[in-house]
């Protein structure tokens, strides 16, 4: 009897042991996941924050620039920077005098090369155009596949029809480096600039700004209804019929899919209030009407919290019950309801259906300036690289990734800070 | 040193009757702060045993250092031995689950499982093993609720959940459940505090025929309970034994004065 | 166009701000000469009772009418009225006249605090109807454009046709323009990741918060349930990016060795992911609903001589079903209603399959690439998102009603 017992003990310490073991790969495979996730999208996002530089010595010739020679700033800023560039390039590399030679020296540099140089030499209406007829040694962004090549990305070793570059283009490359002309250097454009066609010139300051003109309607709308809200149910509404019938209503708002408030959007913001597609107001309304429900109960919750004590106490020296409210309860409530709003903001942020569905979807390569320019955000905009088909936009999108999880971050430590600080046990 | 001495009269006395646990030097803390001070007991085979004592002197902790039940507690440290049958219940080498297979425990508030009445009973035989047919758990079933003096009561309706009984026949349920595993001993914790004198008398009635098989040790609040159903009395304050012996010496002439104030009902 | 609307919410800020201010000084001025007059009478309420007035006067009015000449615009008012500048003038002279109707009340006796106070818990009442009104909005514009689907296509197409093809329906004046709707296949794509999402969230979920409750130590419970709850807090487009360039051609890759046609876009790569995503939507609950286990039931077991995960296994999770069930039916909602993934991962193609390698399509990725680019609303492939829309809404809302359901009364039982 003793010995079939602990032999059975035996069996069901295994069991035991195998069972803790499952609960603890379970959370292994969790986490491993997170961190195999996070860490790819980081080691993709690498490349994305530098940009390799050709330097060319370029002359400004007064032929190309300003061709009736009248030094007028707006007739130059329209002229073609970019053969600049290119002849630039034709003299760098005399050897490539044939018209297929042409053609793919010129594809070194990047296409927008010559608009950036008349940016950087005209940016004020005043500028001095001393500058035409000298030459000069500058820096100018490579192509995109050059930038790949740098990186890696292209090898020498595949067959030249399966390549970008072709031999000839390598060993142009070959020698801007070896003559030091060619470097790489942190990307700051990435965070200067929005989207564009040519990956080398994509940056995430439109959909940066996307984002934090949505929100910030998203913040003005969601916080004092949610805040009211939460006060009308906790401390006027009597407990019954009516305030249950809201309540369960704000918890299934909670629950409903992202993607059908797109569709109260489109069906009630664009088509019956007739309001701009693609622009962050309408983005802000829908996200706020998603974030309402998270912003009420957890202000709820915040204002349950606050002891009878408090009230009963303010009510005993006369304070109405308004008084009472916005000047004992509330204030004691506010961290609670914060942390709900911030909380709120970081999903809303991270959203991305509704607002494809209303159009924030469009290529804008315009940073927008307020809440009715047509925009993007930054979910949608990784999205949007995701789907194209350059191998740049690969480690742009990752590091847009890198960018909204480092917002993210932010939003959700401020919350937990402002839980830690407030927190209060009565 | 007056336990000590108790411990010897009593060693002499009973020689006829084996000790069933020996607790010799037991401390017990609850992280720093030590609950139990240097105990020393002795606990007889197939007697009741009776803990009694002021609110917060210990008993339950010592109750539970029985069958390590203190395990589950991580502040909850032990100091000294405790033996059952010869070995100490603290050494490495001890399976806590084959322990409490040996001594069962009730406690205070009736505890079954939201599971029907026969689950509950056949619950501990499955777990260790002791059913390999169904007609075994039957059997088990039936002559434990039988011995917990339930079964007239809820043979028609085994199936049903074991919550929906009453408080006393919930905590009879419990005493089935413990009892089906066939332990040398049964903890009871203020098994009756929860119930009403009739269920309560029922219990106490219960207690006194178990006792033929098991050996029982008994926590309890009631001088008058501890006095019918046990042979053995304890009496604890602030965490030490103050004195132990035969039931009817320390209720009608305790050695020391604190055991006179309370069981006269001076303090506690 | 773009700056009227900062323009307009700037001039209603100071004029609101006026009115306070002007409120505030008639009452005080008004207290002045009364107190001068005699002592006796008293100010019934504060100063700022009546500025707090005024500037409720002058804000609904011009409010309330600039919601309606915002509603009304689009389609019903005369060109001239509907230009921006139009809307301004009215939404300034509302304000201006309400600001003169109210500080002419302010009198001693004038109980302003009552006005405000009930203006107040009146605006509270307002912001929590905004939720109702927002499911109410929900419903209406669903039932509404399903209706006029299906008034152009047959319920019974919908609901068990086995062919879709929308894309057909190019230009309104061709035969063939109505294209077909069975959604079938959605409905199966749908139901088969959802299938291989539950099936990875579920054990791996309800073996976490068993471990977290019941035998992680308190210091790595307080590291690892935080990062596991971040799983849930990282937006969907980052798995979506992940299923798409990662797992997908990873098992690509992995299928070819194995001789398996595994397609780049399959339902069991969007499955996995989304299954990961889900993950702490069934760990956090059921962890909750395993801790509110009474401990005394956790004693009973361990005193038969139960081991731990015999007291799991048998004990608590029994009791905890209820809880556990409803938190699988909040993740499975979770799951159906999910977006980004899937229409990163699993493609468009509307395959009627049951093999989780192949590409197929769900309720939400066929509602998204219906509506994004062109738009005509009247035809019957952009109406057929809004009954897929309403499709999923009974769906999630049903299953979450249900799960509340079952939850509460889990809950009666404990408390
Ligand atoms: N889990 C615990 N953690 C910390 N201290 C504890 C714990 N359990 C008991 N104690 C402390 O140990 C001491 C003895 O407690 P115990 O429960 O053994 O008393 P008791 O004699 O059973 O009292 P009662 O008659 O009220 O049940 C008390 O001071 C109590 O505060
Ligand atoms: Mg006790």
């Amino acid at each position: 009897m003793i010995d079939k017992m602990s032999r059975h003990t035996k069996k069901r310490y295994q069991a035991e042991r195998r069972f803790k073991i499952y609960g603890l790969l379970a959370i292994m495979f969790a986490l491993g996941f997170l961190g195999l996730m996070l860490s790819t999208i980081a080691l993709r996002a690498i490349p994305a924050f530098t940009q390799t530089y050709i330097q060319l010595t370029v002359e400004f010739s007064a032929k190309i620039l300003d061709v009736d020679n009248k030094r007028d700033v707006k007739q130059i800023a329209r002229a073609d920077f970019q053969k600049i560039i290119r002849e630039a390039l034709y003299a760098e590399f005399p050897a490539a005098n044939k018209r297929q030679d042409k053609k793919h020296l010129k594809k070194l540099v990047s296409s927008e090369a010559g608009y950036h140089l008349s940016r950087d030499l005209l940016a004020a209406e005043t500028t001095d155009l001393n500058f035409i007829g000298t030459s000069a040694a500058i820096w100018v962004k490579s192509s995109d596949d050059v930038d790949s090549f740098i990186k890696d990305f292209i090898s020498r070793e595949v067959d030249e029809i399966n390549r970008r570059l072709n031999d000839q283009q390598i060993g142009w490359i070959d020698s801007l480096i070896a003559d030091g002309k060619l470097e790489t250097r942190f990307n700051w454009d990435f965070f200067k600039f929005a989207d564009s066609r040519s990956p080398e010139d994509a940056g995430i300051r439109g959909a940066v700004m996307g984002s934090l003109f949505t929100l910030a309607i998203t913040l003005m709308l969601s916080f004092p209804l949610g805040v009211f809200a939460a006060i009308y149910l906790e401390e006027y509404a009597k407990p019954g019929r009516i305030t249950d019938f809201i309540g369960v209503n704000i918890n299934n708002l909670a629950a409903i899919p992202s993607i059908v408030f797109g569709l109260l959007g489109l069906a009630l913001f664009l088509n019956i209030f007739g309001m701009s597609r693609s622009s962050p107001l309408v983005g802000g309304l829908v996200l706020s009407l998603m974030t309402l429900p998270t912003v009420i109960i957890t202000t709820r919750a915040a204002l349950k919290s606050v002891p009878p004590s408090i009230r009963e106490a303010a009510l005993g020296i006369g304070a109405s019950k308004m008084q009472t409210i916005l000047h004992h309860v509330l204030p004691l409530a506010m961290p609670g309801a914060l942390t709900g709003a911030i909380i709120g903001m970081a999903r809303a942020l991270g959203e991305t259906a509704p607002l494809l569905m209303i159009g924030m979807v469009a290529f804008i390569a315009d940073i927008p300036t307020n809440i009715n320019d047509p925009a993007t955000v930054l979910p949608v905009q990784i999205y949007i690289w995701a789907d194209s088909p350059e191998r740049a936009f690969e480690s742009k999108m990752s590091a847009a990734i890198l960018v909204l999880l480092f917002f993210l971050i932010v939003m959700n430590g401020l919350a937990v800070l402002l839980r830690r600080k407030y927190e209060r046990r009565w | 040193m007056i336990n000590t001495l108790l411990e010897e009269n009593h060693m002499q006395e009973n020689s006829i009757l084996r000790a069933k646990y020996a607790a010799k030097n037991l401390d017990v803390y609850y992280a720093d702060k030590q609950a139990l001070f240097g105990i020393n007991l002795d606990i007889m085979e197939n007697q009741v045993t009776s803990l009694i004592g002021p609110s917060g002197c210990g008993k339950s902790t010592l109750l539970r250092c029985l069958n390590r039940m203190n395990d589950v507690i991580d502040i909850c440290s032990v100091k000294g031995s405790i033996r059952l049958d010869g070995q100490d219940i603290y050494d490495d080498g001890i399976d806590v689950v084959e322990l409490r297979a040996r001594v069962g425990m009730v406690f205070q508030k009736p505890n079954p499982f939201p599971k029907s009445i026969y689950d509950n009973v056949a619950y501990g035989p499955k777990i260790h093993g002791m059913i390999d047919q169904k007609s075994d758990a039957d059997e088990i079933v039936e002559t434990s609720l039988k011995k917990a003096g339930l079964w007239q009561e809820v043979k028609d309706r085994l199936a049903a959940p074991g919550t929906g009984l009453s408080g006393g026949q919930q905590q009879r349920l419990c005493i089935a459940r413990a009892i089906a595993v066939n332990p040398e001993v049964i903890l009871m914790d203020e098994p009756c505090s929860a119930l009403d004198p009739i269920a309560t008398a029922i219990i106490e009635q219960l207690i006194d025929e178990l006792k033929q098989k098991f050996t029982i040790v008994i926590v309890t609040h009631s001088m008058q309970q501890a006095a019918r159903v046990s042979q053995k009395t304890a009496f604890f304050h602030l965490g030490s034994l103050v004195e132990f012996g035969d039931t009817d010496q320390i209720f009608t002439n305790p050695q020391n004065q604190q055991t006179q104030d309370y069981i006269t009902g001076r303090y506690g | 166009m773009p700056y009227t609307t900062t323009i307009s919410i700037f001039v209603s800020l100071c004029l609101l701000v006026t009115a306070y201010f002007w409120g505030v000084k008639r009452a005080i001025a008004t207290k002045r000469s009364q107190t001068a007059l005699s002592t006796q009478v008293k100010f019934h309420s504060l100063p700022g009772f009546h500025g707090a007035y005024v500037a409720i006067w002058c804000a609904i009015p011009s409010l309330v009418l600039f919601v309606a000449w915002q509603t009304l615009r689009p389609n019903f008012l005369p060109q001239w009225l509907a230009q921006d500048m139009a809307g301004l003038v009215l939404l300034i002279s509302a304000g201006i006249l309400g600001l003169f109707f109210a500080q002419k009340r302010i009198a001693s006796r004038f109980k302003a605090r009552h006005k405000v106070e009930t203006a107040f818990s009146l605006v509270m009442l307002l912001s929590s109807l905004v939720a109702v009104f927002t499911t109410f909005g929900v419903v209406v514009s669903l039932v509404f454009e399903t209706m006029r689907f299906f008034s152009k296509v047959s319920v019974s197409e919908f609901l068990f046709g086995l062919h879709w093809s929308p894309q057909i329906a190019l230009r309104a004046d061709q035969v063939a323009s109505s294209g077909s709707f069975g959604a079938v296949s959605i409905f199966a794509g749908t139901l088969l990741i959802t299938a291989i999402a539950m099936l990875i969230a579920v054990p791996i979920g309800l073996f976490s918060a068993i471990y977290m409750s019941e035998y992680a130590t308190p210091k790595f419970r307080t590291w690892a349930k935080p990062l596991l709850e971040i799983l849930a807090g990282i937006p969907t487009v980052v798995y979506g990016f992940f299923a798409a360039l990662t797992i997908a051609p990873f098992m690509r890759n992995w299928g070819f060795e194995l001789g398996l046609e595994i397609s780049s876009e399959s339902a069991m790569a969007a499955g996995l992911v989304m299954g990961v995503m889900i993950i702490p939507f069934v760990s956090s609950l059921s962890d909750d609903v395993i801790n509110a286990v009474p401990q005394t039931l956790r004693d009973g077991s361990a005193a038969l001589g139960a081991t731990k995960s015999e007291t799991i296994r048998l004990v608590l999770l029994p009791a905890a079903l209820p809880g556990i069930v409803s938190s699988v039916l909040l993740a499975t909602s979770r799951a159906i209603g999910e977006t980004m993934i899937v229409v990163m991962a699993a493609g468009l193609a509307a395959n009627l399959t049951a093999n989780p390698f192949q590409a197929v399509t769900t309720v939400t990725v066929q509602i998204l690439t219906l509506l994004v680019g062109d738009q005509e609303f009247d035809s019957p492939k952009t109406l057929a998102a809004f009954a897929l829309g309403f499709v999923l809404f009974l769906l999630t809302l049903g299953l979450n009603i249900l799960a509340l359901k079952i939850v509460n009364k889990y809950r009666e039982k404990y408390d």
